[in-house]
């Protein structure tokens, strides 16, 4: 016989949706008061401007030495940052951040020649600059309102996809689904001090689809439920959808989750923040489908018919595949 | 069975043979040397110098006015109109010339003059008491600003070509208004790219009314207390290892850094380095003019200054009139020689340069991005492939082929449009494995649930596909809308990441819709009626 982990589960998963409520509300909320108080939200060089400049030792650098070396060259601001890089091989590096200040348009460099010669100085070769980033305050702005675009447009994008494709009430479940990822992902990000670059809007960006896929897939089984059996309480089907398509759901987001771990365990420390935001992503984006999107059905449907005006959800458009 | 098998098996083999091609070309020199030839690097795998500047074309339209402001002084003295002040009052407009104090026997003279066509670029409006100003249209601001614009692209074009970097290194940088984006794949460093491009942005030649002096205070004790309206204050040594000292220049240039039309390294007569230059014809009738009349066989002889990045980097007593052939000579090195003659050979920029976005990677770090990100993908590309085996069997060595049509259609499609593989680019790659295999459980899933409620094999394959083809479609087209979008509006690495996304579920469409499916068929025409699926 075939190896099948879900043959045939039956979990009530609208009865539990209290505890995913609550497990949803104190990532979010741990995320939210960590971007207002703790840690903010870390923003790359791409938006806060600066000097960045990435530089790999011969061997592991003592973090107080650069700042002593970088205050006798005048550098009074500079931020001494760790590499993060889960194989271990940026031990030796560090990144060597100048704020804003740094980078005018009108001295853009002037900051990047006091750290190179600096550095050449003191350790005469056995410093080597690996990446240079350096944005003035007209580029940030600019990289800023390409950041907002995208995703302005990416969320419009998707849901007149969703509203061509499905009833209007299956896209507001979606899209709040994808707005509570995204602020658990920010929210991450935050609680780990871990900076948001162009790459991770990027990134973030692809999970906003991917948990858009997934809660589509949910979807389209509720909508083929609903059409093949009118008598089912809404809660049923939803009930029985989800465990119906629960293989798919946790075979094909473990093998994404999978191919995503190699890319955060082996694919180094410049794509870190991008792997570090597709790994959480990926976890929460699937979660969310049966956790927010399929509730947040049932409950607006249940609150229509209180209010006495519908007593079955419509199948929604096209409910024939 | 009338499936049509062979066809669609032969096509399908086509396309794998058409899209190796496009991934190592017409092979030579070894596979791997086929497929780095064609397939691009960015900048973050291969190592070199992003940076984006912004060219201030509103310093042109102050110097065009400013020689306009020469050009109706003398027109006004050719016509006897003397008395009569020109010049440009307010700084924050350099787009604006005030006429004032034109004898009021001469007023009709003058306006026809202001009228005429020399000024055409002009609007011309005149006050009561006979005041004229004259203020750029702002169709002719506009044309010159983006004419500055293209002829700075070009002039950086052309110095940085001489550095022997791929095609078009330099372009328009469509984020903001009049900015350049200049990318430099395999240069390091990034101070020397600097140099060429920007030093000597501006050169000029001016003639010397005053000076040299100590410093600004004694320039203007020496006049009265107070800097000439047409003269301004620049520093500079004079010749090479001189204290620095101010000068009074003339503020209109005699001579352009873009009249500039040969420069060539040369040796004087002591065999030390120099640079003879030709002037355009033009340009070399007005420096005859202006050195004619200041020679030092002249009534008033004078000395010009070079100016170079408003510092003075040479002054010279004019001996005779140079037409359009010069030198100019002390204190270079080979070096200085050979850089100065290649700015004004090929032409100076007609407006100064800032730097907004500096990039740079070294080919280190880029060589470790695609060691570590080919390491991920095959691990992560292993890890699948094995789980499909033992999870769905035999089904599963049809998910695997898939899989690896997948990246050879994905690669082979990067290789034929000539897209530029990023390290976000890899990582699209590996995402559109573990997203592509999504399909093939998709189907599989559908079959083994179809399988369980008694369908045979042929029929279970059938409504496997059919249930499975519309969320594959939905799932495709939703996450392609996001890879346009962050092509649309991302800059180089986001683009590469959109486009290995966007070609790899295309790719992945026709994978699973069509290969997967014949593969199934072609099983299932061997099998008995009635045996059972590997799934």
């Amino acid at each position: 016989m075939s190896l099948e982990l879900f043959r045939t589960t039956n979990i009530d998963w609208l009865g539990k949706k209290w505890y995913f409520l609550g497990f949803s509300l104190i990532f979010s909320i741990a995320g939210v008061l960590s971007m207002l108080f703790w840690h903010h939200i870390p923003l790359g060089v791409d938006f806060k401007g600066g000097t960045h400049i990435r530089v790999a030792f011969d061997q592991k650098p003592d973090e107080d030495q650069i700042r002593q070396v970088m205050n006798r060259a005048g550098i009074r601001d500079a931020v001494i940052q760790q590499v993060s890089d889960p194989s271990g091989r940026a031990a030796n590096k560090v990144i060597i951040a100048l704020p804003e200040s740094s980078a005018t348009d009108q001295s853009h460099d002037a900051g990047r020649k006091i750290v190179e010669s600096a550095l050449d100085a003191t350790y005469h070769g056995a410093a080597h600059v690996e990446q240079v980033e350096i944005v003035g305050p007209t580029a940030g702005k600019q990289l800023q309102k390409q950041a907002w675009l995208a995703t302005l447009y990416s969320l419009i994008g998707m849901l007149i996809y969703l509203w061509f494709r499905f009833e209007l009430i299956y896209g507001v479940a979606a899209v709040v689904a994808v707005f509570h990822d995204t602020l658990i992902t920010v929210g991450a990000f935050s609680l780990t001090n871990q900076e948001i670059t162009l790459t991770v809007i990027a990134a973030i960006l692809t999970l906003i689809g991917y948990s858009m896929n997934d809660t589509i897939v949910v979807f389209d089984r509720i909508r083929e439920n609903l059409a093949l059996s009118r008598r089912e309480s809404l809660h049923d089907v939803v009930n029985r959808s989800i465990n119906q398509t629960l293989s798919r759901t946790v075979i094909s987001s473990g093998l994404t989750f999978l191919t995503v771990m190699s890319l955060y365990l082996f694919g180094g420390e410049v794509l870190h923040g991008f792997s570090f935001a597709l790994v959480v992503g990926i976890l929460i984006g699937t979660y969310s489908s049966i956790a927010v999107a399929a509730p947040m059905l049932v409950a607006y449907q249940d609150w229509r018919v209180k209010r006495g005006k519908v007593a079955s959800l419509p199948a929604g458009k096209r409910a024939k595949a | 069975m009338g499936k049509n098998l062979a066809g669609k098996s032969a096509f399908i083999v086509a396309v794998l043979v058409i899209f190796c091609f496009g991934i190592v070309g017409i092979p030579h020199g070894g596979l791997m040397q086929s497929i780095k030839d064609r397939i691009i690097l960015g900048l973050d795998l291969k190592g070199g110098v992003h940076l984006v500047m912004e060219v201030h074309v509103a310093e042109a339209v102050a110097s065009a006015t400013d020689r306009d402001v020469a050009r109706i002084e003398e027109d006004f003295t050719k016509a006897g109109i003397t008395g009569a002040t020109v010049g440009k009052t307010d700084p924050a407009r350099p787009q604006t010339i005030i006429v004032s104090g034109i004898p009021a026997a001469k007023l009709s003279d003058a306006r026809s003059i202001l009228q005429g066509n020399d000024y055409s670029n002009y609007d011309v409006t005149t006050t009561a008491d006979g005041n004229s100003s004259l203020t750029m249209k702002p169709g002719a601001i506009r044309d010159l600003e983006s004419r500055t614009l293209d002829t700075s692209i070009e002039t950086i074009r052309e110095r940085i070509n001489k550095l022997g970097v791929s095609e078009n290194p330099v372009q328009k940088y469509g984020l903001g208004e009049n900015q350049i984006l200049v990318e430099l794949p395999g240069i390091s460093d990034v101070g020397h790219v600097e140099d060429i491009i920007q030093s000597a942005a501006k050169l000029s030649i001016h003639a010397v009314t005053g000076g040299p002096y100590e410093s600004d205070q004694a320039a203007m004790q020496a006049n009265g207390g107070v800097i000439p309206a047409d003269s301004m204050l620049v520093r500079g040594s004079g010749s090479a290892g001189a204290p620095e000292m101010v000068w009074l220049l003339k503020r209109v240039s005699e001579v352009e850094g873009t009249d500039f039309r040969d420069a060539q390294p040369s040796q004087d007569q002591n065999g030390r380095p120099n640079i003879r230059f030709t002037l355009t014809t033009e340009a070399g009738d007005r420096f005859y003019k202006y050195t004619e009349a200041h020679s030092s066989t002249s009534s008033s002889p004078g000395s010009m200054a070079i100016v170079l990045d408003n510092r003075v980097r040479e002054v010279a007593s004019i001996q005779s009139a140079i037409r359009d052939s010069g030198e100019i000579t002390g204190g270079f090195t080979q070096q200085q020689a050979n850089d100065l003659s290649l700015m004004l050979r090929t032409g100076a920029l007609p407006a100064s340069i800032s730097y907004l976005e500096t990039r740079t990677v070294g080919a280190s770090l880029g060589t470790a991005s695609i060691h570590q990100g080919v390491v991920a993908a095959i691990a992560g590309m292993l890890a699948v492939m094995v789980f499909m085996l033992i999870y769905y069997r035999g089904a599963g060595i049809n998910a695997d082929l898939a899989l690896i049509l997948n990246l050879v259609i994905l690669l082979g499609f990067m290789g034929y449009t000539g897209s530029v593989l990023t390290l976000p680019g890899i990582a699209g790659v590996i995402l559109t494995i573990g997203m592509g295999v999504d399909s093939n459980v998709l189907i599989f899933e559908r079959i083994r649930e179809e399988l369980r409620a008694g369908k045979t094999a042929a029929a279970a394959v059938e409504q496997g596909f059919k249930h499975a083809l519309v969320t594959i479609i939905d799932t495709h087209v939703t996450t392609i809308v996001s890879a346009l979008i962050l092509f649309l509006f991302g800059t180089g690495p986001v683009r590469g990441f959109a486009v290995t996304l966007a070609f790899g579920l295309f790719a992945n469409l026709f994978t699973a819709v069509l290969v997967s499916r014949v593969i199934f068929d072609a099983i299932l025409q061997r099998k008995e009626r009635g045996a059972t699926l590997s799934i």
